[in-house]
């Protein structure tokens, strides 16, 4: 005995992430990702490729884009090349008119004197300060090679090269970052070092210039660049689509206009204003459909002139042949109480009045296929029906021949979807035609079914078809053996009309014959109308022999 | 016993058919009437009192079509006709505008007097019938002998056609009859014919017979086989 499980199952995802460990879940999410991501790459490259408008417009946007970032770029840098330039020259200036002032003032200091030196910094300031201020806000910061004099700490913020250079007796400049006044936050700076001598020894006079203005005055110019990029940026794609759309709505309208007027909807055109390229696109395409239109009326008209001289000549043939067949009909009938002669010419009148007529019918018949103007009338109905009423109409015919014609049919009922009225017309055909060459030997008739087709086949043992001859028995007048003579006067044309009839179900009709072994010929038609035949239950060639499948 | 000579109304522009038609029928012992002419055809209708008449399809002056619809507005007298083309819509409208059957030229004689004789069937049972079918509120009776059919004590005019074939189906309550089997029992064909002749003709009928012809109470469609008479 088994242990039923009485533990409730974990719900399968529930199980699943237990099991799935911490590696193995990221590699999950990145495949989904990377699955979202091709598909929208794939979503893109189609839009892409249908859209003419947002090829332009990504194109647009890309180099528009490409240009506005270096021109920007280079402006930018341009401006704040040229505005540090001059606030440089400036300070330098500003380092050479102080120079005198400083000098004199540091002149009779020792530099050893720290109070004395804090005074003259002071003084050197106010001095500096008063004699203009054409270089903006500035500091001083006074150093000896000894000692730092600066308030706090100006050794930090004046770069060791910088002093090592005024040390050296040099004037310098260096941009270097300055603690701003009352905060500890530095700001970007300029640093201008020069050595004054003095008695005592070598000072160093920094002036130190915040480049707060400066640097605020190129933020917002690159803001500018950038806002007036973006726009001009935004401004050029939405030209770009509004120029697509005035080129790709005419182009998309000629397309929709040109697929009604394919679908057959011959009285489509475009509305055309102006004279420019677009209007000449649309008239040419509007004389495009007019000619079309008129070719097609033409063969529309030369059509039903076709159609009705046929239907006229039928009517017009008939009427006359009406009275000529009764009135044969009228001399067969006496023709006991005519001379030899006179009978004979009777009883041949009416057999060839028969002939006449039955040619009349299948020609009108053959040119209503050939105008197009077929038409089925499809129901339901049992295969096994039609073909024995085709047997029982046939019964006359094969009594003539001495053949007996053997059914070989389902017990169950087949229901086809057909026009019983053309189908038993191809089984009579075909019947006719295998007494007509059976030799008086048994005509066997097949019935054979799946669920998407039937297949009815018609075997005679008679003298069969010469190789190659399978592909010409359903020509036109063709004749097997020109030598030999009919006893029913077929047509000529029912194979044909068959073969026509076959087609208009969507059906084959197909032959398979051997010299001296009879011929067989199969009809294979679809179980619901309009459903494409894949094959035949039966095959084409009667057991036992080789036949190659064609149609 | 002098027998009468069935008359028939011939209306055909073609002299020469006409001629030959009068000569068939008068040897298999119809008493012809002749007009050519589609406007004059009603006139020789009433003149003549023919008991078939043979109509072309295609005349002058009136069509075929029209004659047949107007002769239908007067009588049940049984129209046959003629026909150059037998596939056309111009057979259902010709059945529908109120012809019996048709012949398709060129016909053979016989089946022509084949066609009009079936047509012309007098029914030998005098014997006392009555049948009745349809729903049980609104039932359908027909006095077989006196040809007529009455629905709630009011008489419905059918045409013999009709008649016969309301009486085929009514006979026998439970049968289901294919087309085929009605075309030989009442048309009288004994081989396959057309089917369109049941279809367009029950139609007529049932829009006679039915309270509502779009859903038949009296004259049921079986599905795929044929039709049957509703339950009396």
């Amino acid at each position: 005995m088994t242990e039923a499980p009485s533990r409730p199952v974990p719900s399968a995802a529930v199980r699943e992430a237990a099991l799935v460990p911490p590696v193995r879940q990221a590699s999950a999410l990145r495949a989904a990702l990377r699955t979202r991501a091709q598909a929208g790459i794939r979503a893109f490259i189609r839009a892409w490729q249908r859209s003419l408008q947002l090829r332009v417009a990504t194109i647009t946007l890309l180099v528009t884009g490409v240009a506005v970032v270096v021109i920007g770029v280079f402006i930018v840098d341009q401006v704040a090349g040229g505005i540090l330039r001059a606030k440089r020259e400036a300070a330098i200036s500003q380092a050479n008119v102080g120079l005198e002032s400083a000098r004199s003032v540091l002149a009779g200091i020792d530099a050893g004197v720290v109070a004395d030196v804090a005074d003259a910094q002071e003084q050197i300031t106010a001095n500096l300060t008063a004699s203009g201020r054409s270089a903006g806000l500035f500091s001083i910061a006074i150093e000896s090679g000894a000692t730092a004099f600066g308030r706090g700490a100006t050794t930090e913020v004046v770069p060791v090269g910088l002093r090592r250079l005024v040390q050296q007796g040099n004037l310098a400049v260096q941009y270097s970052p300055l603690r701003g006044p009352g905060t500890a936050q530095r700001v970007p700076g300029l640093i201008v070092g020069e050595p004054v001598p003095a008695r005592s020894g070598l000072f160093e006079l920094y002036y130190l210039f915040p480049l707060t203005a400066e640097r605020q005055t190129i933020a917002l110019l690159q803001r500018t660049v950038l806002l007036s990029g973006l726009s001009l940026l935004l401004l050029v794609m939405a030209i770009a689509l509004l120029v697509t759309r005035l080129v790709v709505r005419p182009v998309r309208v000629a397309a929709k206009t040109a697929g009604r007027l394919a679908a057959g909807d011959l009285s489509q055109r475009i509305l055309v204003h102006g004279s420019d390229d677009i209007a000449r696109l649309g008239r040419s395409f509007n004389d495009m459909a007019v000619s079309l239109q008129r070719q097609i009326r033409r063969l529309e008209d030369l059509s039903r002139v076709q159609r009705r001289f046929t239907s006229d000549v039928s009517h017009e043939l008939r009427t006359p042949l009406t009275t000529i067949r009764m009135a044969a009909e009228l001399l067969y009938a006496n023709r006991d109480d005519f001379p030899p002669e006179l009978g004979r010419s009777a009883e041949l009148l009416r057999a060839e009045l028969d002939r006449f007529e039955a040619l009349l019918g299948e020609l009108l018949e053959i040119s209503r296929y050939d105008a197009g103007v077929a038409s089925l009338e499809s129901e339901t109905a049992d295969i096994r029906g039609v073909v024995a009423t085709t047997v029982a109409g046939s019964a006359l015919l094969a009594a003539r021949h001495g053949s007996e014609v053997v059914v070989h049919a389902p017990p169950v009922a087949v229901p086809v979807e057909m026009d019983s009225r053309r189908v038993e017309r191809i089984l009579r055909n075909l019947l006719a035609n295998a007494l007509d060459h059976g030799e008086g030997r048994p005509v066997e008739i097949a019935i054979g079914y799946d669920d998407e087709a039937v297949a009815i086949t018609v075997r005679d043992h008679g003298i069969g078809l010469r190789p190659g001859d399978a592909g010409l028995v359903f020509n036109r007048f063709w004749r097997g053996d020109p030598s030999r003579s009919r006893l029913t006067g077929g047509t000529g044309l029912g194979l044909a009309i068959s073969l026509e009839d076959a087609r208009l179900h969507d059906g084959w009709l197909q032959a398979w014959g051997e010299r001296g072994n009879g011929a067989q010929f199969r009809l294979t038609l679809p179980r619901r109308a309009g459903h494409t035949l894949m094959s035949s239950p039966l095959p084409l060639a009667p057991v036992g022999y080789a036949g190659e499948e064609e149609e | 016993m002098v027998v009468v000579k069935p008359r028939v109304l011939v209306v055909d522009d073609d002299a020469a058919l006409a001629e030959m038609l009068g000569i068939v029928l008068r040897t298999d012992g119809f008493e012809p009437a002749f007009v050519a002419d589609g406007s004059r055809a009603l006139q020789a209708f009433r003149d003549t009192k023919p008991d078939v008449v043979l109509l072309d399809l295609m005349l002058p002056g009136l069509s075929g079509i029209d004659v047949c619809r107007a002769i239908r507005a007067e009588s049940g007298t049984p129209i046959i006709m003629l026909t150059a083309k037998s596939d056309t819509v111009d057979v259902v409208l010709g059945l529908e505008s109120g012809a019996d059957d048709y012949v398709v030229k060129p016909f053979k004689p016989k089946e022509l007097v084949a066609r009009m004789r079936a047509r012309l069937r007098q029914h030998e049972d005098l014997a006392s019938e009555t049948l009745t079918i349809g729903p049980s509120d609104a039932p359908v009776s027909i006095d077989v002998p006196a040809h007529q059919v009455l629905r709630n004590g009011s008489a419905i005019a059918l045409t013999p056609l009709e008649f016969d074939l309301l009486v085929a189906l009514a006979r026998k309550p439970r049968q289901v009859f294919t087309r085929e089997v009605l075309l030989e029992q009442v048309w009288g064909y004994r081989h396959a014919a057309d089917t369109r002749l049941v279809n367009v003709h029950v139609q007529r009928l049932r829009s006679k017979v039915e309270r509502d012809p779009e859903r038949p109470e009296v004259v049921l469609t079986v599905r795929g086989v044929g039709y049957k008479a509703g339950p009396p």
